[in-house]
């Protein structure tokens, strides 16, 4: 049952930064599009979004859930250790989330109050991925020291470093990609589809100096990186995967492919986790002087463990199925009566 | 601030403010229900404006609700990571399952604001129904989760170790029931009497007085019942803390001796240096009555518990008193508006009948927030009652006052917020939703 939790743990990870991810790139698009165009991002992704919004973020809920019942010695570690950088996420969560659902409902559209709702969900839509990042990276950069003794140690030095900084910005950079290439499908012309092709095209440079970026700091942080993608079978594996999936991403895109390159570019993505993450596995945070926190190790007891992954198993029944259904009945996003 | 009191203070800011963003949350759903139904019916367009005016409310509650509850899963271990290393295992069932309701009532909400025009009209209502069911049920999962704190069971606890891990005895523990009965009446009462108060200052001022009156009916119905209802699932609440926590029942009612014929002190002052109250009003015997049937069995009071161990007497008594009374005030304004309905209709659109209920607005928040307190606050000073001192719980990490100062800035902000956009909803009623034009 441990291994049906654990699969659980990952999967939730993954659909959060995928499905949560593109969710947080549509505010990092509307954050860098030109004035004249933002109300059409806007309205685009309104449409593309709206329904099944609040279900993207449950997927965090879950795979939180799943850390504190199935892992807690993890679930706590993270929080002492990596307290700051989670406090600035909730608050990207909370400021997000409130601000996109007070401009849908505030009954009266007026111009003050919408700009503020707009500019408050485009920089949280930033900082909460930049955020997730640096938590990411920090589980993983062996700058957690479980014996420090001062406050910076324990706490600052924990996160802020040049590697856990670049893979926030990476993160930030991929969400921004998902989005594009998700809502070119959304476009409901050629106009837009023209500028989300050019932004997605504009976010994959960027996420590619990122990446540069990521490898430099690593260098400087003394991780190595390099060893870990292309240090095993697997992880090579799948950066190449990665690799011929954008390859295809943008041939499909050049045909005026709508469905396939959101595919790609979530396999692209998919892939890329997995390299990073199989070469870890079975640790979840890698701390100072190789003390490890691991999911086959640092687990509940067995009776704990059963019954989650009975619970996410029963669960996974209603929801798969109802969320499914969502997808498929607002694929068609034209034509819902709008009462707002 | 020391960094304990922070910590407490910061989570029981989170909590205060969630409890009524999910009270709305998971009882408005219910009314909207109603209202969509009677729609479906009678095909009169006002219960479809009702119907939607509602939704509107249910989205922005829902929206505040849950990135409070997501905040609220990531506090417990930022605030209190050394009792999410032992609890969470433990306690971690009705949090999985609580998980998965949550997550079926967002998608439900997607098919629900979504759906208008788009599905069959009776699988967009049940869409409705899933909405108010998981998110109730989100509620009582979430409070067997606290009533383990207050009567922990499904381990044993041996030489500071936690062994034979039991998630589904700890889930059924002994006060899940009293405790999620209570809590799941108080927030239909609460949030009956708010939305039906707030429908009762616009028919009081006539505005859209047929879609008022609509609103207000089916929201009172709720309102008035629950509040009935509720000292019933009280009295079961009190026998529950009488025998699992006696520190707790006698701090609420400030009963410092142990004495046969218990009095039942009402209101007062309690005096814990020389343990007496000053000004109450005592009715000897009908503490034990009340806890145990008869007027004659010893109660145990606060002397027979070593001081270390007890909750702060005077909060925990002030809000006793301030829950129960304004409860049976509710109760009082229910059966008045039962009264009315089955004898005197005439009542119904008297201007003193009405202010009845817009003075009733906060009332039942007010008690939810004060029953709150009593439950948490009588638990200290334990965070997991005779197993662990919240003390104990709390993070290493300094300087939790700012953190606290930034939360209670969020809340307030996004409070105000709340109440500025249903502001302009409730201002907006005559344009949107005005049949004639």
């Amino acid at each position: 049952m441990l291994t049906v939790v654990i699969i659980f743990l990952f999967f939730a990870i993954l659909l959060y930064f995928l499905l949560g991810g593109a969710d947080f790139g549509a505010g990092i698009i509307e954050l860098f599009t030109s004035d004249s165009n933002k109300s059409r991002t806007r309205a685009t992704m309104y449409q593309a979004i709206g329904p099944i919004w609040e279900a993207n973020h449950m997927w965090l809920i879950i795979a939180v859930v799943i850390l504190f019942v199935g892992f807690p010695d993890i679930y706590s570690t993270m929080c002492t250790y990596l307290h700051i950088p989670l406090l600035a996420m909730l608050m990207g969560i909370i400021a997000r989330g409130t601000a996109f659902a007070f401009r849908n409902y505030d009954a009266i559209k007026g111009e003050r109050t919408q700009a503020l709702y707009n500019s408050i969900f485009v920089y949280s839509s930033f900082l909460t991925p930049l955020f997730l990042g640096i938590i990411a990276g920090s589980a993983l950069s062996r700058h957690i020291d479980f014996s420090a003794k001062d406050f910076m140690t324990a706490y600052i030095y924990s996160w802020l470093n040049w590697f856990s900084i670049t893979v926030g910005l990476f993160t930030v950079a991929l969400c921004g990609f998902l989005a594009a290439i998700y809502l070119i499908g959304e476009a409901s012309d050629e106009y837009d589809v023209k500028r989300f092709v050019k932004k997605a095209k504009v976010l994959n440079a960027v996420a590619f100096f990122c990446g540069g970026l990521v490898f430099l700091a690593a260098e400087t942080n003394n991780i190595r990186l390099a060893h870990w993608i292309f240090g095993n079978p697997v992880s090579l594996t799948a950066v190449i995967a990665a690799s011929i999936s954008l390859v295809l991403l943008w041939i499909s895109i050049a045909r005026g492919g709508k469905q396939l390159p959101r595919i790609f570019a979530a396999f692209q993505v998919s892939m890329i986790l997995l390299s990073v993450g199989y070469t870890h596995y079975p640790n979840f945070i890698m701390g100072k002087n190789d003390k490890n926190l691991s999911v086959l190790a640092n687990h509940a007891t067995a009776e704990t463990i059963d019954s989650l992954g009975v619970a996410l198993l029963i669960g996974s029944l209603f929801i798969l199925p109802a969320l499914f259904y969502l997808f498929y009945s607002f694929r068609e996003k034209h034509g819902y009566e709008d009462f707002h | 601030m020391n960094d304990f009191l922070a910590a407490r203070s910061q989570m029981a800011l989170s909590l205060g403010f969630h409890i009524i963003y999910s009270c709305i949350g998971m009882v408005m759903p219910v009314f909207m229900a109603i209202s969509h139904y009677k729609y479906i019916k009678t095909q009169n367009p006002v219960y479809k404006n009702v119907t939607q005016a509602w939704s509107k409310g249910v989205a922005i509650f829902f929206a505040t609700g849950a990135v409070s509850g997501t905040m609220l899963s990531f506090e417990l271990g930022l605030l209190w990571p050394k009792f999410m290393e032992h609890a969470g295992p433990i306690f971690g069932m009705p949090f999985s399952l609580e998980g998965v309701a949550f997550f079926i009532e967002a998608i439900a909400l997607g098919f629900f604001l979504y759906g208008w025009n788009r599905f069959n009209k009776w699988f967009h209502w049940a869409t409705g129904i899933v909405v108010g069911v998981s998110g109730i049920l989100s509620g009582i999962l979430v409070v067997s989760a606290n009533s383990w704190m207050n009567s922990p069971s499904g381990f044993d606890f041996v030489n500071g170790q936690y062994i034979n891990i039991n998630p589904i005895k700890a889930m059924f523990n002994g006060a899940w029931f009293s405790e999620s009965l209570h809590m799941t009446i108080a927030a239909f009462s609460a949030t009956g009497f708010a939305v039906a108060g707030i429908h009762a200052l616009m028919i009081y001022r006539k505005q859209n007085i047929e879609f008022h009156s609509k609103a207000f009916r089916i929201a009172i119905a709720f309102g008035a019942i629950a509040a009935i209802l509720q000292p019933l699932s009280g009295d079961i609440s009190a026998k529950h803390a009488a025998k699992r926590q006696p520190a707790k029942l006698a701090a609420m009612e400030a009963y410092f001796h142990t004495q046969e014929y218990a009095p039942l002190v009402i209101g007062g002052v309690p005096d814990t240096v020389a343990k007496k109250v000053n000004y109450g009003i005592e009715v000897p015997g009908l503490l034990s009555f009340l806890v145990h049937d008869n007027f004659k069995q010893e109660v145990k009071g606060l002397d027979q518990i070593p001081a270390q161990d007890q909750p702060n007497v005077p909060v925990t008594h002030y809000a006793f008193q301030i829950m129960v009374g304004f409860g049976l005030m509710m109760m009082a304004v229910g059966i008045l508006y039962l009264i009315a309905v089955w004898k005197k209709r005439g009542w119904l659109s008297k201007g003193w009948f009405l202010k009845l209920f817009i003075y009733s607005t906060p009332l039942g928040f007010i008690a939810l927030e004060a029953g709150w307190t009593v439950t948490e606050v009588g638990r200290q000073p334990w965070i997991i009652q005779d197993v662990m001192r919240t003390a104990d719980a709390v993070t290493p990490m300094p300087g939790i006052q700012y953190s606290f100062y930034l939360f209670s800035f969020i809340y307030f902000t996004l409070s105000l917020a709340v109440i500025f956009l249903l502001q302009r909803q409730i201002k907006m009623v005559p344009e949107i939703y005005d049949v004639k034009k």
